[in-house]
């Protein structure tokens, strides 16, 4: 196919890069202004390589309009395995660098930089790739229409993986505006601005267009994400740049106004980008893999309307005994607390989804790890409003509690969900008859877990303890313990959670090696697990 | 900061107002009686084909 405007932008775009960097108002700037403009002079060179000289005719059109546009899906899921391994890898790193300070190389990999690099490659590329990937899977099949757009969703997904080079190149050259999980400059924002408006363009469109009536449960949640998401976006990073070739830009909120937002963005990254995305995997991926319409339909209709209308509000729960005032961190903490009942009734729509089904967990390894998912999506849903009451929260703020309740929700339900969705899908976008091996599922799923209840029962601990040294006084009113003997309490924790994170990404090497195997069309040759047929049970959705 | 002040105000009156009608509207529709028929349909949507 011939992309000659699209090659030509790209190569105006190297040059923009290259000027920006000839005329950078700091060195920053230049520098990555400089990734910027190799990365664009490979795409425009590769770009080029694959113009055809054929008469326009000719060339044709690759794939009617009525087959499902998967091939994007399958770039995306590809993106989804690699950015998961490169993210939990730097994760070990850097929990290995908080044990072992030596391992600090400065100035690039010290744990200020690579500690974004970790948050933003975990969240916003694994989970950013697997979100629009899924979201791209689901909207077609469900809505019985092939994506709109055309090549649209090709700039989308090689938009977004721009956005992610540029973000953690960002962070090693050390540019950030420290926006926690916003921490890109305004020139990246601006980039993300305009890919999200064309995935908001491509999801819309295809729902526009849909020749099913109702619009399926997970759409409502993906489309929720996909908004809330561009408004948090945009808002959190009203930024006013202090040169037009520079990076350093200055908030347009100051103080504790500028906290709150911060916060407002930051726990709704959580609850629409981590929370309400997923969900619309969940309400597609566990139906199909068990073969039955989920639990309760309007259950799932009332869960979304209560999570967009409750999830809101809740993130003044970040910053209590703070400057911001008592009623908004009373609001915020009251807001979380509800939260309990979307959540929990959103974990048992998942979960009763298998009911007279209960035997796939035994014998589906990839049943069993939405289940684990969906799970820890009700672990992690009930310790958080637990944590944002106050009483508790002036034990837990500030401690590695909030690490392991993170960790708990993220590989817990995030991750575990995403591999499930990736299991589902690899065979059936590449036509395999089956994935390469079910087994190493199983392993991948044990390693998984026991990773991740080794790596929360260990934070659990030391975010106690740390919590505990803290406020500790003795019978004439002085803190017991300095910071630094704290910090030390923490090291045999630290090594635990290097294990701990070790063991998920030997489960996501796992994965990595088995859908490799299974995109290349191998096999291999075992026995079923717990007695069942394994064809039937992986082919179970058809 | 009068601007301020009246959306404050505009936001814990009628703005919450709306919002708890409007939550509480689909509520109502949601569970209403008729809705079950059509709740049942939309959960089949993915597993009709793929």
């Amino acid at each position: 196919m011939n992309h000659v405007s699209e090659t030509i932008c790209l190569a105006i775009g190297t040059f923009l890069a290259l000027l920006g960097a000839a005329y950078a108002h700091d060195s920053l700037f230049a520098a990555h202004m400089w990734v910027l403009f190799f990365v664009l002079l490979i795409s425009t060179t590769v770009m080029l390589r694959r113009v055809s000289f054929a008469p326009n005719g000719a060339v044709g059109k690759a794939s009617p309009q009525s087959e499902y546009f998967d091939e994007v899906v399958k770039y995306g899921t590809i993106a989804t395995v690699f950015w998961g391994v490169v993210g939990f890898l730097v994760g070990l790193v850097i929990a290995l660098q908080l044990a072992f300070p030596g391992l600090n190389i400065e100035p690039w990999f010290n744990f200020g930089r690579m500690r974004p690099l970790h948050t933003s490659a975990v969240i916003f590329a694994f989970g950013g790739n697997a979100l629009i990937a899924t979201s791209f899977y689901v909207v077609q099949r469900t809505s019985r229409a092939r994506l709109f757009g055309g090549d649209l969703a090709w700039f989308v997904f090689w938009g977004y993986q721009l956005f992610i080079v540029m973000a953690a190149t960002g962070y090693l050259l050390g540019i950030t505006q420290s926006r926690e999980y916003a921490e890109p400059e305004w020139y990246v924002d601006l980039w993300l601005t305009v890919v999200w408006v064309a995935y908001l363009a491509v999801f819309l469109g295809t729902i526009l267009k849909r020749k099913e009536p109702h619009i399926y449960v997970a759409n409502w949640f993906y489309l929720g994400f996909i908004v809330t998401i561009a408004m948090l976006h945009v808002v959190n990073n009203l930024a006013v740049p202090a040169s037009f070739l520079g990076v350093k830009s200055y908030s347009a909120f100051s103080g504790v106004q500028d906290a709150l937002t911060q916060w407002w963005y930051g726990h709704n990254a959580v609850g629409f980008f981590l929370t309400a995305g997923f969900l619309g995997m969940m309400y597609y991926f566990i139906p199909k893999q068990v073969n039955r319409p989920v639990y309760s339909y309007r259950l799932s209709i009332i869960h979304f309307w209560a999570l967009i209308f409750m999830y809101i509000w809740a993130g003044p729960h970040h910053l209590h005994y703070t400057a911001l005032p008592d009623w908004a961190q009373t609001l915020g903490m009251v807001f979380s607390v509800m939260l309990w009942m979307p959540s929990w009734g959103g974990m048992i729509n998942g979960l009763m989804t298998l009911s007279g089904a209960w035997d796939k967990i035994r014998t589906d390894p990839i049943v069993r790890m939405m289940v684990m998912a969906v799970a820890f999506y009700g672990m992690a849903t009930f310790e958080g409003p637990m944590m944002s009451v106050k009483a508790v929260n002036s034990l837990s703020h500030y401690t590695d509690w909030t690490i392991g309740h993170v960790h708990s929700g993220a590989l817990g339900w995030n991750g575990l969900i995403t591999f499930g969705a990736v299991y589902y899908m690899v065979p059936k976008l590449w036509k395999r008859e089956r994935l390469y091996s079910v087994r190493m599922v199983n392993w991948h799923f044990w390693l998984a877990t026991l990773g991740i209840v080794v790596y929360a029962a260990v934070m659990w601990v030391a975010g106690v303890q740390q919590g505990l040294m803290w406020r500790e006084y003795d019978n004439q009113g002085f803190l017991v313990y300095s910071f630094a003997e704290t910090v030390a309490a923490m090291f045999p924790y630290y090594v635990l959670r290097a294990v701990g994170g070790g063991m998920y990404l030997a489960g996501a090497l796992i994965m990595a090696f088995n859908i490799t195997m299974t995109i290349l069309g191998y096999q291999r040759k075992e026995a079923s697990i717990g007695g069942s047929l394994t064809t039937p049970a992986l082919q179970a959705a058809e | 900061m009068e601007l301020y002040t009246a959306m404050r105000h505009f936001a814990d009156s009628w703005g919450l107002l709306a919002m708890t009608l409007f939550f509480i509207g689909v509520l109502v529709f949601t569970l209403r009686p008729g809705a079950k028929a059509a709740a049942d349909e939309a959960a089949q949507i993915p597993l009709k084909e793929d």
